[in-house]
């Protein structure tokens, strides 16, 4: 059930638990799902997708009049021994195989990419060492598509790394074969100018398990569209998401699991903490249990941190449920703040009003910081969740 | 020896757009070793003198003078103030999510010493407090204040007490929505850090009902934003037979 509290002035939290003959998920959006960028109208503000992401800001995206550079974009890869690295022609069969894009810009990004990178991690093969593929922007505009395919039984671990200025739109495919296991760290850390918008799909083969762990920090605008599939039963997914809005800064974390399958499970926990004037997170989060997924187990929840006046969260849970017959679904959304009262007891106490912020925010993103498995990512977050707060308003 | 003096001690609070003086001249001295009870009726100024002293910042200091051991308080930030020896109990304590006690015990403690207290000692000194003020372990892992009841949250607060040891320690109605064996504990926790001759206590309080658990030295009536009348225990007695009115008439108006 829906829950809020605390929430301050600016902030929303609307959850809802529609049990649908008809799933509102699929009908609020402006056009089904499509690979070709014409068969979606351009966006005016005002769908239920875009009413709450700043279309002015998005360069062109959204529109046809963003065009590609060629370079000025990076994208390397490396990879322990045994993964197989390619970029592919569009007609290669692994692509688009993970989902479809399911609003214009993730279209625009299929129908306009010129190769696709795919990552492949045979089956059985266990990595002990993550594949770490860096974005690294400058000041260039790009249209991606990434794959990451794993065998049956493989295991991985898989860091994107954003960094620099860029316009991106990108779509990013992870195949997991039956009994894989992946893990996928992608980090939003770009400088301020940047936007980047993205739909990753996740497709989970019978009793493999997925987790996402997505981190933003920078950016100007960053729209951002897990999805997750099931491809047998006995699936397992995690999405834990961690964002820093600042001053000005737009972070939307759309997300949807799409219980199609019989006894699957997720759990979605995404925290964001917010400052300064005008930043702006959004969190929509979409579960489908579909008539057929009898046995699902979910749980998701948004909870966010507002630590100064100005800042805005919009934060929606949406649980859909078409089958009774399940183990359990819940989710829950909160916005607290960071206020007057809570600082003065901390001070009261002897802690100065800089370490009262970091102890209260590093208490916050502590559960989340552990899930990330990746020893110089969470260093780097941690260092980058110190900088944010020094630079506190 | 640390002594608190207050001097000529006026204070405002801004409400519904206008200015209203809540504190009209407090006089009063708390020396080391000292317990004074400052009683009352609702809404005289009682919490606003403790809250002023700790430096919240919804009260305006607009004249007087507060002096630990001759520095001057009213200059110092709200942590300052606390690094100098000064202590509120809160009458009601806020939460703080995800900050676990454990984490925040030792974060104040470090901020209070000047150092980092040594891992073993500190986890024995907690343990040993939080067993004589009959909180369970697990305590230590709940997030500060989250979910407490009313009689937790006082506990904790005396937790606080004995582990900074602060010069001065100012208890803001710690006795309101205390239970019998509560009250009782929470006593022994003030008797405990009053018995070591270090501190000076201002004990706020509605009820004369704490003052059988904690003997004052001194007790001071306060009404209509000041001090209206001080003595020693026995004035304690005289307001639980024949409580306020006499103060509030003619107090209360000034």
């Amino acid at each position: 059930m829906a829950e809020a509290q605390n929430i301050p002035v600016g902030s929303t939290t609307a959850g809802a638990v529609a049990v649908a003959a008809e799933s509102t998920v699929a009908t609020r959006m402006s056009a089904p799902p499509s690979f070709d960028v014409a068969d979606f109208p351009v966006p005016h503000g005002r769908e239920e997708e875009w009413r709450f992401t700043p279309l002015e800001r998005l360069r062109g995206l959204h529109d046809g009049t963003a065009v590609a550079t060629g370079e000025g974009v990076k994208v390397a890869v490396e990879a322990p021994e045994g993964v197989t690295v390619e970029l592919v022609d569009r007609d290669d069969p692994r692509l688009g195989r993970a989902g479809t894009p399911v609003d214009r810009i993730a279209a625009q990004a299929y129908s306009a990419f010129e190769k696709a990178g795919v990552v492949t991690v045979p089956k059985e093969t266990v990595l002990t060492e993550p594949i770490r593929i860096a974005v690294h922007g400058e000041g260039g505009l790009r249209y991606g598509h990434q794959v990451v395919e794993l065998g049956a039984f493989a295991e991985a671990v898989v860091v994107i790394d954003h960094t620099g200025d860029a316009v991106l739109a990108a779509n990013v495919d992870y195949i997991l074969g039956d009994g894989a296991k992946l893990t996928v760290v992608s980090v939003q850390d770009w400088d301020d100018k940047a936007v980047h918008v993205a739909q990753h799909n996740a497709l989970i083969g019978r009793d493999a398990s997925f987790k996402s762990v997505v981190v933003t920090f920078g950016g100007d605008v960053v729209r951002l569209h897990p999805r997750v599939s099931y491809a047998g039963t006995g699936g397992e997914a995690e999405l834990f998401g961690l964002y820093f809005t600042d001053a000005g800064q737009h972070q939307e974390h759309r997300l949807l699991v799409d219980h199609n399958v019989p006894h699957c499970k997720s759990n979605v926990v995404y925290k964001g903490a917010l400052q300064g004037e005008a930043a702006h997170a959004v969190w929509i989060g979409d579960v489908l249990i579909e008539a057929q997924a009898e046995g699902t187990d979910t749980y998701e929840m948004n909870r966010n941190l507002v630590l100064t006046d100005g800042a805005r969260v919009d934060s929606v849970p949406n649980l859909e449920i078409e089958t009774g017959e399940i183990v359990g679904a819940g989710h829950a959304s909160a916005t607290g703040r960071f206020d007057d009262e809570q600082l003065f007891y901390l001070m009261a106490r002897g802690i100065p009003a800089d370490e009262a912020r970091r102890l209260v925010v590093r208490g916050f993103f502590a559960e989340l910081v552990q899930q990330i498995a990746v020893p110089d990512i969470e260093e780097r977050l941690l260092a980058r969740i110190e900088t944010e707060l020094e630079a506190t308003v | 020896m640390a002594t608190l003096e207050i001097r000529d001690l006026h204070v405002t609070v801004e409400a519904d757009n206008a200015t209203k003086e809540i504190l009209k001249g407090v006089d009063l001295t708390v020396k080391q070793g000292e317990t004074h009870a400052i009683m009352g009726p609702n809404g005289s100024g009682k919490s606003t003198l403790a809250y002023s002293l700790a430096g919240h910042p919804k009260y305006t200091i607009t004249g007087g003078t507060v002096t630990l051991d001759g520095e001057d308080v009213l200059e110092m930030s709200v942590d300052e103030r606390a690094r100098a020896g000064l202590f509120l109990a809160m009458q009601y304590p806020v939460e703080v999510p995800g900050v676990s006690v454990s984490n925040f015990l030792r974060t104040s403690a470090t901020a209070i010493r000047g150092e980092a207290p040594k891992l073993r000692l500190w986890v024995k000194e907690v343990k040993e407090t939080m067993e004589r003020l009959s909180m369970d372990p697990s305590f230590a892992e709940r997030n500060v204040n989250e979910g407490f009841s009313g009689g937790e949250k006082k506990r904790h607060e005396i937790l606080q007490l004995e582990l900074l040891k602060p010069k001065i320690a100012i208890l803001d109605e710690t006795d309101s929505g205390l239970d019998v064996d509560a009250l009782r504990v929470v006593s022994e926790g003030v008797n405990r850090v009053r018995e070591t001759g270090e501190v000076g206590t201002l004990l706020i309080t509605h009820y004369t009902r704490i003052l059988r658990y904690i003997k004052p030295d001194y007790v001071h009536v306060f009404s209509g934003g000041r001090i209206v009348e001080s003595g020693g225990a026995e004035l304690a007695d005289k307001l639980e037979n024949e409580g306020y009115e006499a103060y509030t008439k003619g107090g209360a108006s000034a």
